[in-house]
């Protein structure tokens, strides 16, 4: 329910208008359609009024202030009549005169500026400022720009210190690395000189920075915004689900923005969605069908390639192994090829860690749940358990931290290592032994206001997500499932799972299958509930699957991956680049990348994140269509070969009313008396989306090994030390950072380029492992 | 973030705490904290800013912020004696300009430069809340009133003499930078019964009151 | 028989008055222990029926603030005592507290108890080391003697007085900024609403006071609310300290009833410099439209100091003579602003970067008539434009030196540079003259 909100009447330039109490007279005048000139002001950032643009003539009940205020750092009032520029005289020799100002220190650069074209200082100085500047003096020169982190440059001369970037770091972000420093016309946006603006937000600053002061490095000089093709999309590298600004030139991606959706991503996004797109450039792109011939592969032409990739999968026994990256369209191309072309269930999106206690959970608890980002708005307890927000899901980290800075929102965080960003939203940290989350999560005590997050990691810990069900079921608190990757939900709402069918529908419920197959207008489908990625693997090894159709898995991604059955069986790749799989694939086939089709996206909330094709002139195909085709050459034509047509069909059996799936409580096992691993991945790290991008790369965090000063003093190592962590299956040699790590516990980042834990050490979180000192 | 400082001995380790302990909210203690590690480095070092930020949870960031502030707290060491030319109008006018130019031309540096012995740094400064006694000089920011060029030359002079002059009104003799630092970071030196109780300008209404004076 | 009361500066003339012993010689701290004997509520009445106005500057009435901090809110209340006095001309607070901090002290234990405050802190400015260590001296000599820390005097209140140095920052005289300069911040203003009283130090209730406002509560307690606004004007009640510095004879501390006009206290001065005579002067200090000898006989109260254009501010009557150019005065007070912008708002900021170099090229007798009306222009642009009243303080100069003297701002155009010589004004060259 909506509290009830006091209404407010005034007057603003003779237009009377009614706006919440609270409203700010600047963005009362926004709703009249009155622009008043700012620089300092954002909507989601604290007043400041700072620049003093926006001063206005204000009277109240007959009362006149006796100067111009600034109207965005007053709320309006009953009986308040204001008068903008575009009345009072006073007020507009007052924004001229501010502007004038501004000026005096401000470089004649547009001409070279990146800023130029799209610039708040340049379009509001033409529209509110004086044709000619008097001044005459001599302007404060620095040193052009600074690298205040690889990825982001400073020009102080342009900088006219409204401090959002710096007020967006701390208030935001909570990332205060850049600060005021000096004073007066000296006064410059400022890092520490040793410590970079190694922020994941940075790049919101750029975006924010109303004039040329901040630019990122990737596309410094590259265009003008008036060169540029713009397109709605949507981000690819997590579950978050941010709305973005795709800025193309020329048919190649130049940059992208945060878009402004206030349900999700308000108007921010992490540096990586912002600057990780060169993959979709990189040089060694797959850009024709290939088919292995004499052991080798060979450019193809698609016919050839379909019909090879027909004959390899005609009349066997087949898996599909689908990469968390899908659209739900793609997805769901790939959950009915599996039922319709392979007649099997033996289709899995889940090429990482996993379990079936989580496939069960999923299949009860997420499938065709609705909670959602305002959840958190209104949460009295978030609890977040095998989940990093701010490294597996920065928006979802933002949203929380907004609401521990506006009302004190209380957090909990299970893990093993109370990390920074733990730390930034306040959380009262529960540290545990990997393995045995569990038992801290039936601790809790919940409200049917709590929201538990729990991330797709939670799966390594037995029984914990049995756990989760079962404090939810008691309390009624939300459970928030978040993926990392931007495909997952959607593949699990399309049924690219073997539990599932399209909709949340079991596959085990035969009216379940009913409904399906008559959508489908097909017979009957398969009723024995799939394998799940691994076992595929695992079957393919031993013979009992022949046939593998694999999209975009990288098997380094899968805990102990059986090469085997991808070695053995006949091996169907649709696939971006070369990967582990291309190596042994018998027909690889090109497809698109995000910016090259059309689809959508479900975030972690089940939200549909449609987005357009960014590159018009594209010769690549969607996986959904490369699908079509395979299945009519099969006999077992999908329905569809556009994106819309499998959103359209997907759209009618989004809504399963049906009874879920029932789940079984696993116990947990934890019994960690020696040491044992905690790892994930960090948000910038050696992923494949990431390659090519140096600037960005350089603002990951240092790949470390994390164990606390205990355990660091008994194996008699001191920070910056090296350690050696290993197992049976490998080893990897890191430094030491102490941290606040529970006992016996040794950190490693999943996927550094120095630590990948999964493939060097083949260990799962909880695992044994051995540490030594130094090699 | 930038390490831990190891540089640090235990006894001034402990002092920022005794800083932090005066306060409600620990990050008031910022600035004495930056008196105090100018006690002990003559300047604000980058090690010092560290150790601050390590002590209150701030960044690095954040304490610059503060330290580029303020225009005590300096980026070059100090001479062992600071010394400050009132140049703000009345004091500027009533001879502050011609101190501080004669002050250049003896010690031949300029402003905010130290002597090549590192006795003496020079510094032009605003008003100095003693525009009764002008023009004023400041040493170390103690009172050296009603200073000519000759009598501000001469002070310098014993300065790098190594003689300790008294200020007209402060302690009996004039303190180090680093000594009087340590009496800005809030740590009583035991000297605030030495010197007069006041000059005579200051005096000079209850005198006239009391008719010792006309 | 002079005007002069001296009341704060009574016994400053003896060597130990700065002791915890010469204070108490002559009653010192008796106010304390009748205060705390009172109800806070009618400390407080006391104080607003004194009528004592704040001696900092904006002479707001003290009682009045202390009014406005909500009671019975269970939250920790502050008192600040600004004694960050920076503003060029004013020399009043320091002396004092050379000569006296146990006044402070005991005013700040007064104050604390009426407004229920159980921290209470000062802040002093970082430039002056021996004052540092009185007050150090002083509130260590008077916890020593149970006026400060837990349960004073067995009455049950508790204080603990910090004092906190700053490190040179004139915007820190502003209330708000001293607040988050004491925070731990930049100390740069904060936005009004919430004013201090309601949310202040660490976002608390919370007074700042001028260190001679809080100076005065004790005699006040003393001596009575009557006896205090019995002194002084109808709106303008009680003594104060008047700071004379400059081209007069004899310059120092004159405290004396508000009311008194230049005249009287330039004569109690020993008059304007010998063989000189008065050309300009501040009523309170450079932020304040400066004067001419016109206004010999304006009375220095808040009313009539405002009714003739300017403000009594800080009461620092800086006095200049006719060897002084008015357009070097300015310059360098602007320069002063210049220096201590802090840099958040764009008018201030910028307005007097561009100030100065049109006021430097004037000096030096570039320009154009046309530039006066700009400098103008660019006045009336800052003043009230910009977020405090530093900008304010930066443009009275300029617009007040051009309404008195603009034939003189002409007449370095005309000269082509400065037509004074700058060894005339100084003190060297009166005492020269007087030799």
């Amino acid at each position: 329910m909506q509290p009830q909100t006091d209404l407010i009447t005034l007057i603003i330039d003779g237009f009377e208008i009614t706006v919440p109490k609270g409203t700010l007279v600047i963005r009362a005048a926004e709703q009249l359609g009155i622009q008043i000139p700012r620089f300092c002001d954002h909507p989601l950032l604290s007043p400041v009024g700072a620049c003093r643009q926006c001063l206005v003539d204000i009277e109240i009940n007959g009362r006149a202030f006796p100067k111009p205020q600034a109207s965005c750092t007053i709320p309006v009032e009953n009986g308040m009549v204001v008068k903008t520029q575009l009345t009072s005289e006073v007020a507009h020799k007052a924004q001229e005169g501010v502007m004038e100002f501004l000026l005096v220190n401000h470089p004649l650069d547009c001409p070279v500026c990146d800023k130029g074209g799209e610039c708040p200082l340049q379009n509001q100085a033409m529209t509110n400022g004086r044709g000619e500047s008097r001044f005459e003096g001599k302007k404060r020169t620095f040193e052009k720009p600074l690298h205040i982190s690889s990825q982001v440059l400073l020009d102080r001369e342009r900088c006219i210190l409204c401090a959002r970037c710096t007020r967006f770091s701390k208030e935001i972000a909570g990332d205060p690395f850049i600060d005021m420093g000096e004073r007066g016309a000296l006064q410059q946006v400022a890092i520490y000189e040793k410590d970079p603006f190694d922020s994941y937000f940075s790049g919101n600053t750029v975006q924010i920075c109303p004039v040329g002061a901040l630019t990122g490095a990737a596309y410094r000089f590259r265009s003008r915004p008036f060169d540029l093709v713009s397109t709605p999309s949507v981000c690819e590298h997590c579950a978050s689900g941010c709305s973005l600004r795709t800025d193309v030139r020329r048919n190649k991606t130049l940059r992208r923005l945060a878009g402004n959706d206030p349900e999700v991503n308000e108007e921010w996004n992490c540096d990586k969605g912002r600057w990780a797109f060169q993959y979709t450039m990189a040089k060694d792109r797959i850009t024709t069908p290939l088919i292995r011939e004499n052991g080798v592969l060979r450019e193809a032409s698609w016919p050839e390639a379909i019909a090879a990739a027909t004959k390899g999968l005609q009349g066997k026994k087949a898996g599909v192994l689908v990469g968390g990256r899908t659209t739900v369209e793609d997805a769901y191309a790939y959950a009915k090829f599996a039922r319709v072309a392979l007649g099997t269930n033996d289709v899995d999106f889940r090429s990482r860690p996993h379990s079936d206690e989580e496939r069960e959970f999923l299949a009860a608890f997420v499938a065709g749940s609705k909670v959602r980002y305002s959840d958190i708005d209104v949460a009295d307890h978030v609890v977040l358990v095998g989940f990093e927000p701010e490294e597996e899901s920065p928006i979802v980290f933002l949203r929380i931290r907004k609401q521990v800075s506006k009302r004190g929102l209380a957090v909990t965080a299970i893990s093993s290592w109370n990390t920074r960003g733990f730390k930034k939203l306040g959380a009262k940290y529960v540290g545990v032994v990997p393995g045995s989350e569990a038992n801290a999560i039936s601790a809790l005590t919940l409200t049917n206001q709590s929201v538990i997050v729990v991330g797709e990691r939670l799966s390594e810990s037995t029984g914990a997500l049995s756990a989760v069900a079962e404090i939810a079921s008691k309390s009624g608190a939300k459970i928030a499932w978040v993926p990392r990757r931007a495909g997952e939900r959607g593949a699990l709402e399309a049924g690219a799972i073997g539990n599932l069918l399209p909709g949340a529908r079991p596959v085990a419920d035969a009216a379940a299958r009913v409904d399906v197959a008559a959508a489908w207008s097909v017979d009957s489908l398969p009723a024995t509930i799939g394998l799940d990625s691994k076992a595929i693997l695992a079957a393919a090894a031993k013979g009992e699957i022949q046939a593998l159709v694999v999209g975009g898995v990288d098997p380094f991604d899968m805990h102990d991956p059986d090469f085997a059955g991808l070695d053995s069986a006949f091996l169907l790749s649709l696939e971006m680049r070369p990967s582990a799989i291309t190596e042994r694939a018998d027909v690889v086939l090109p497809v698109a990348s995000v910016v090259e089709k059309s689809g959508s996206f479900m975030s972690w909330e089940g939200r549909t994140r449609t987005f357009e094709q960014a590159l018009p002139e594209s010769v690549y195909q969607s996986d959904l269509y490369l699908l079509s085709l395979i299945a009519d050459s099969l006999g077992a034509p999908l329905g569809f070969n556009t994106v819309r047509g499998a959103a359209r069909e997907f759209g009618t059996l989004a809504n399963w009313d049906g009874a879920r799936t029932t789940f079984s409580r696993k116990s947990t096992s934890a019994s960690a008396t020696t040491t044992v691993l905690a790892s994930w991945r960090q948000l910038l790290d050696n992923g494949s989306l990431q390659i090519n991008e140096p600037n960005l790369s350089g603002t990951a965090r240092k790949a470390v090994a994390r164990i606390n000063a205990k355990f660091a003093q008994s194996l008699g190592v001191a920070d910056g030390d090296l350690v050696t962590v290993s197992t049976d299956h490998g080893a990897l040699s890191l430094n030491v950072e102490i941290s606040d790590v529970v006992d016996n516990v040794v950190w490693l980042p999943r996927n550094a380029v120095a630590s990948q834990s999964l493939r060097m050490l083949g260990a799962l979180n909880g695992a044994e492992v051995k540490v030594r000192k130094g090699l | 973030m930038a390490n831990t400082p190891q540089t640090f001995d235990a006894n001034f380790l402990s002092r920022l705490d005794a800083i932090i302990a005066r306060y409600p909210r620990s990050r008031s203690a910022i600035m004495p904290m930056l008196h105090l590690v100018q006690a002990r480095e003559g300047y604000v070092t980058a090690e010092g800013i560290e150790v601050i930020a390590e002590k209150l949870d701030l960044t690095t960031a954040e304490v610059h912020a503060v330290a580029s502030f303020y225009t005590q707290y300096r980026r070059t060491p100090a001479g062992e004696y600071h010394v400050g030319v009132c140049t703000n109008t009345l004091c500027a006018i009533m001879g502050g300009d011609e101190i501080f130019a004669g002050l250049k031309d003896h010690l031949g540096i300029e402003n905010n430069e130290r002597t090549a012995d590192g006795k003496v740094s020079l510094e032009h400064i605003e008003c100095n809340a003693a525009c009764d006694y002008a023009p004023v000089v400041m040493v170390n920011w103690e009172f050296f009133d009603n200073q000519t060029v000759e009598s501000a030359k001469t002070l310098v002079d014993d300065l790098r003499a190594g003689k300790k002059p008294a200020p007209t009104r402060g302690p009996d003799s004039v303190p180090t930078f680093k000594e009087a630092s340590e009496v800005l970071a809030g740590f009583n030196d035991g000297r605030a019964n030495e010197g007069v109780q006041a000059g005579e300008p200051t005096l000079l209404g209850l005198k006239i009151a009391k008719g010792e004076r006309k | 028989m002079s005007k002069l009361t001296p009341v704060l500066s009574a016994h400053w003339d003896e060597r130990d008055s700065h002791t915890l012993a010469g204070y108490q010689r002559h009653g010192g701290y008796n106010a304390m222990k009748k205060a705390l004997a009172m109800d806070p509520d009618a400390v407080i009445q006391m104080v607003k029926d004194s009528g004592l106005r704040g001696r900092g500057g904006a002479g707001f009435p003290t009682g009045n603030k202390w009014g406005f901090i909500p009671q019975g809110d269970n939250k920790d209340h502050y008192l600040v005592v600004n004694a960050d006095e920076s503003e060029p001309g004013t020399c009043k607070d320091t002396p004092l507290l050379m000569a006296n901090p146990h006044v402070l002290v005991e005013g700040v234990i007064i104050s604390s108890y009426a407004i229920r405050a159980k921290h209470a802190f000062i802040y002093i400015r970082g430039e002056v080391t021996h004052v540092t260590r009185r007050m150090l001296q002083a509130i260590e000599d008077a916890y020593k003697a149970g006026f400060l820390g837990k349960n004073i005097l067995g009455k049950g209140f508790d204080l603990e007085l910090t004092l906190h140095i700053g490190a040179g920052a004139y915007i820190c005289g502003e209330e708000t900024a001293l607040l988050d300069s004491l925070e731990g911040f930049r100390g740069q203003p904060r936005l009004r609403p919430p004013f201090p009283a309601i949310a202040g130090l660490y976002a608390r209730p919370t007074v700042v006071n001028n260190v001679e406002s809080i100076a005065s509560v004790p005699a006040i307690i003393d001596k009575g609310a009557e006896w205090f606004a019995s002194l002084g004007t109808e709106k303008s009640k009680g003594f104060t300290l008047f700071s004379l510095s400059g081209h007069v004879n004899n310059p120092g501390q004159f405290e004396a009833p508000l009311g008194i006009t230049l005249r009287e206290l330039l004569e109690l001065a020993g008059g304007v410099r010998t063989g000189h005579r008065l050309k300009f002067w501040t009523p309170g200090g450079s932020s304040t439209p400066i004067f001419t000898d016109a206004h010999l006989d304006t009375p220095l109260d808040y009313e009539s100091v405002s009714a003739a254009g300017s403000m009594l501010g800080t009461k620092a009557l800086q006095i200049f003579d006719e060897t002084t150019c008015v357009l070097r005065a300015v310059l360098r007070w602007t320069e002063f602003y210049k220096h201590e912008s802090c840099g958040k708002c764009t008018p201030c900021r910028e307005g007097t970067w561009w100030l100065v170099q049109i006021l430097r090229d004037l000096e030096n007798g570039k320009g154009s008539e046309a530039d006066l009306a700009k400098l103008l222009d660019i006045c009336d642009n800052l003043l009230g434009r910009s977020f405090c009243a530093l900008g304010d303080g930066a443009a009275s100069p300029i617009m007040s030196s051009i309404m008195y003297f603009r034939d003189e701002y002409i007449a370095h155009l005309t000269n082509g540079g400065c037509p004074f010589d700058p060894v005339a004004s100084t003190l060297f060259a009166s005492s020269k003259a007087g030799a």
